[in-house]
């Protein structure tokens, strides 16, 4: 369960609504299941009172959403921010994707997310509702009735290894602002570190042969904001749409990898997404890893404006030939 | 389409003899866009580029592909070719088949099918070519000379009475650098500060001429003609222009226990001080690590004491910005640190010394005033052993000492043993060495009259171990001629130290875009032909930052960088490089990654208006560049997410292509 209710974002809404600090409240309504929330734009309060939704299964990070959504109409855009998704809203900022003065952030402290697909591993697809109001979920399944499952067992990827409970952004918050937090979520890094390079590489040809391309993970990244996608541009030489080969196996998560080193700030929108359940956040820890490593501890977003590493110069930087012999232990 | 013309160049031998030439043309003829294919002996000579020009204009070419030696040598010459026969020069590709090919291949068949490939890759690369057109730009008629010792001197003066006014920026309160520390210098023995201290009081007070002392180079933008140059005046808490040098606050100041730099820690100066009574500018300074007024606001004795009212304790930092056409790097050199010698004893006794220490030793504005005394105890030493190579030629202890030869080690080391003879015939002198090298003008007579005339006893053979025993040293090494070991027991130990760049070399490389050896030499543009000019145009190297040397060596580079120089800053304009950054606006999404990583800040945003969907009008931030200021070196073309950023001559495109080329 969320400490902070449904009923509390709606009372904030209505208060920014009329009073005419915002004119449109960014947030989720219920899909076809309560647990599959779409994202949505409400204008007036009443349609929110009727469709928003806010529970353990509303994880999205809607910092991305801000870029075409500030361009649209006057007036601000009102979106609640978890501690997570403040460090995108930052960085998003350092790109210069949005105007700052046409967001109002309410930060929300979080109690950490489901991933469904968790439930669905334990109990199988056919999952009708999950009753989320305590910690102990009641799910109730097609076949075998209702079955109950705690709440930490089935707690999304990045949540059990979350980052910071801390908002780096916010016009105003709701409940107490929380600390950063010194997670393990570099332990499964080291793992594939430990692996030999024949392991790592039948590990992630395992992992990405199950890529139906569906770009889920792209469109979701709240670093991936180009005009143009590479692999959407012909010119680009690795346009690619469809699974024709091995092209997604072996290059196009590593492309992606590359193309938000140094900006990722580890949200974890893109295994949330991926229908096929591969740990994609793992490519990018990696990254983030090493650039700790070589450059000291680097957080992409904490600060608007922050120079990530590998786009700055210090007479401290080390030398390529040091990166490469440290990158070999 | 393009319509190409492929030239393979015999060169001689150099390239024929192991590629045949006739069959890489005939091969290449059959590449997409080839229309004419020939070989020549010498392509570069005027009858092969006569070749060129005859078959650009009887084929219509628009492209051609020299395939020959490496485009440092004749990249010009061919551009300059195709220009002359109405072609646009940046349509020429050189394919190396010799530096890269030719000379590495002893097969003929596997070096004749490395030279088609390589010149089927420049063909890839000429097939997507454009006409480019290079811009201009003004040269700034200014120098910066980085370090103020016996290098920068030389160079400031040179560039000085060309006309062009000079900077020089000094870390240390005062130019003059390590030949400012030496005693007497080889082979003539004349007194290392009579033939400097000129020179310094030339340069202060050369009109052309300003000193930066006690600074430091903060930050350098640009590019050659044009470099912006921040510099850090460190804060030496006495006004400069108001402090007279008279010297009273550097005796009146009570801290007394100050390790003297100078005299690399032999003796103690005060806190307030002058490095040495020559000093330029004759400015004193206060050491704050030391300073009982800066540290805790209890003293003030130098400010009461100074009638010209020049003590600031509340002086900060200043920077100063400034333009310069073209920078010298004079970084010099230091002994290295002794601490990984354990078996020489240096940390054990005061009486092992390093070769620099003993200059001062000597020196008559030394800690003894020149009189040869042991640290440890002030007596005379009867018996002193110099070792030679101290890290120096230290192939199997590379982590410890130096691979290469330190240069002036084994000349200074037949100075030093002369001198002590010398003036001190009661004391026996043993130098024990590898090798003594002595190529130079009047080196191996000089070397011979300390062994023949001055009775040194020179033994070839390396120490093994320096243990103190009492207040005596014993050395123990082998006589390799003799074939014996030896036990000696000395008085005074002096070790040759290897000689290292100064350790502010290596960042001061990284802001210049200069490059560096794994040794952290600055490297030549070529090491035989460009010896005082860096690779980054526009950087210039004099004295021991470029490798090790003696005093004149250091004065001839130091003249030779001037005159390079005062060649660029003769020039009015600089052509600059068509091979420049443009941004796809289409593409980009204004990120300013490319902002961020451009050392030459040639990249700026503007908001400009796009269609949008259903015939709106949307406003995006997008990046622009400044090809004035651009260099090419294709940074953001790296950093840019979106692959908006593009270098034209050497686009993405052409690239792959190249590389497909490679792979075919």
């Amino acid at each position: 369960m969320q400490k902070i209710t449904r009923e509390v974002l709606i009372a904030k809404a209505e208060e920014l609504l009329s009073n005419g600090t915002v004119s449109k409240v960014l947030g989720l309504k219920k899909g076809e299941f309560s647990y599959d929330q779409t994202p949505a734009v409400f204008t007036d309060i009443e349609s929110m009172k009727k469709d928003f939704v806010f529970d353990d299964f509303s994880g999205a990070n809607f910092s991305k959403y801000l870029i075409k959504e500030t361009k649209k109409g006057e007036g601000k855009t009102l979106v609640f921010l978890k501690p997570c998704d403040t460090y995108s809203f930052n960085q998003l900022l350092t790109e210069h994707r949005f105007d700052r003065e046409k967001v109002y952030v309410v930060g929300i402290a979080c109690d950490g997310m489901v991933d469904i697909k968790k439930i669905k591993n334990a109990f199988g697809d056919g999952i009708v509702s999950v009753d989320a109001t305590t910690d102990t979920l009641k799910v109730e399944t097609l076949y075998d009735g209702v079955k109950e499952i705690a709440k930490a067992e089935v707690l999304a990827e990045r949540c059990r290894n979350c980052k910071s409970k801390k908002h780096v952004a916010y016009d105003e918050l709701i409940g107490e602002d929380g600390e950063v937090i010194s997670s393990n979520r570099f332990d499964q890094v080291d793992e594939l570190e430990k692996m030999t390079a024949d392991e790592r590489f039948a590990f992630w040809q395992n992992e990405l042969s199950r890529c139906i391309r569906c770009n889920a993970c792209r469109d979701v990244c709240p670093a991936c904001t180009c005009e143009k996608c590479v692999f959407d541009n012909p010119n680009s030489g690795v346009q690619n749409k469809a699974a024709a080969n091995s092209f997604e196996e072996q290059m196009f998560h590593i492309i992606r990898a590359f193309h938000v080193a140094g900006r990722c700030t580890d949200c974890g929108e893109c295994s949330r997404v991926c229908p096929q359940q591969i740990p994609l956040h793992l490519l990018n820890r990696k990254f983030i890893k090493d650039i700790n490593g070589f450059y000291g501890d680097y957080q992409a977003g904490e600060e608007v404006g922050n120079r990530a590493p590998l786009v700055n110069y210090t007479k401290e930087d080390l030398e390529p030939s040091e990166a490469v012999n440290k990158g070999d232990k | 389409m393009q319509r190409i013309g492929v030239f393979v160049c015999w060169c001689g031998s150099n390239i024929a003899g192991t590629v045949d030439v006739v069959k890489v043309a005939e091969a290449l003829k059959s590449e997409p866009g080839v229309v004419h294919s020939a070989n020549y002996q010498y392509m570069c000579s005027q009858a092969g580029q006569q070749l060129i020009k005859d078959a650009i204009k009887e084929h219509n070419l628009t492209g051609i592909v020299v395939c020959s030696c490496s485009p440092r040598m004749h990249e010009a010459t061919f551009r300059k070719t195709a220009a002359a026969a109405g072609l646009n020069p940046y349509m020429v590709e050189i394919a190396n088949i010799r530096e890269q090919c030719s000379w590495i291949h002893k097969d003929m068949q596997e070096g004749t099918e490395k030279a088609i490939v390589l010149g089927r890759t420049a063909i890839a690369k000429v097939n997507l070519n454009a006409p480019l057109k290079p811009g201009e730009s003004p040269v700034t008629k200014r120098a910066l000379v980085i370090g103020g010792g016996i290098a920068g001197i030389q160079t400031a003066l040179d560039i000085a009475d060309a006309g062009f006014e000079v900077d020089i920026v000094e870390k240390k309160p005062t130019i003059g650098g390590k030949m400012a520390q030496l005693d007497k210098t080889f082979p003539t023995l004349d007194c290392a500060a009579c033939i400097l201290t000129p020179k310094m009081v030339d340069v202060a007070q050369h009109e052309k001429i300003r000193i930066f002392s006690y600074s430091e180079v903060e930050e350098v933008k640009g590019f050659v003609g044009n470099f912006d140059v921040k510099i850090r005046k460190k804060a030496r808490y006495v006004k400069e222009d108001v402090c007279t040098g008279c010297g009273l606050c550097t005796e009146k100041c009570p801290m007394k226990k100050v390790p003297n730099d100078f005299n690399l820690g032999m003796d103690n100066k005060r806190a307030i001080y002058i490095p040495f009574a020559q000093a330029v500018p004759k400015i004193a300074t206060i050491d704050a690590d030391y300073c009982n007024m800066l540290k805790n606001g209890k003293c003030g004795v130098c400010a009461k004491v100074c009638t010209a009212k020049a003590i600031d304790y509340t002086q900060k930092d200043e920077f100063v910005e400034e333009k310069y056409g073209a920078i010298v790097a004079a970084t010099g050199f230091n002994p290295i640190s002794m601490d990984k010698f354990d078996e020489f004893a240096y940390s054990q006794s005061k009486d092992v010394i390093t070769s620099l220490e003993f200059e001062r030793l000597m020196n008559a504005a030394g800690p003894t005033a020149g009189k040869l005394l042991r640290p440890s105890d002030g007596v005379h030493p009867h018996k002193i052993v110099f070792v030679q190579c101290v890290g120096s030629r230290c192939a199997s202890c590379a982590e410890k000492g130096k691979e290469y030869c330190s240069k002036i080690c084994c000349m200074y080391t037949a100075k030093h043993a002369m001198l002590t003879r010398d003036k001190y015939p009661d004391t026996d002198v043993t130098v024990f060495y590898i090798d003594v090298r002595t190529p130079g003008k009047q080196f191996d007579e000089f070397y011979r009259r300390a062994a023949e005339e001055y009775g040194v006893h020179y033994i070839k053979g390396m120490v093994g171990k320096v243990s103190p025993e009492g207040n005596k040293l014993i050395v123990q090494g082998s006589d390799l001629i003799a074939n014996k070991q030896l036990k000696i027991e000395a008085d005074l130990v002096v070790l040759a130290a290897a000689i290292e760049p100064d350790k502010s070399a290596r960042p001061l490389a990284t802001m210049l875009t200069a490059s560096m050896d794994t040794n952290d030499f600055f490297t030549e543009a070529h090491p035989k032909l460009r010896p005082v000019e860096s690779p980054t145009a526009g950087i210039f190297l004099s004295g021991a930052c470029q490798g090790p040397k003696d005093i004149p060596e250091t004065v001839s580079q130091a003249g030779a960088a001037a005159a390079k120089v005062i060649g660029l800053l003769a020039k009015d304009k600089l052509t600059g490089n068509p091979c420049v950054a443009q941004s796809d606006e289409l593409m980009c999404n204004g990120c300013s990654s490319c902002e961020k990583v451009c050392p030459y800040g040639a990249i700026t945003y503007a908001d400009k208006e796009f269609r949008g969907p259903n015939r709106t009008t949307l406003i995006r931030r997008v990046a622009q560049v400044n090809e004035a200021i651009c260099q090419g070196c294709g940074c953001c073309t790296v950093a840019c997410p979106s692959g908006a950023m593009d270098l034209k001559g050497f686009a993405n495109k052409q690239i792959m292509a190249e590389v497909d080329a490679i792979c075919k």
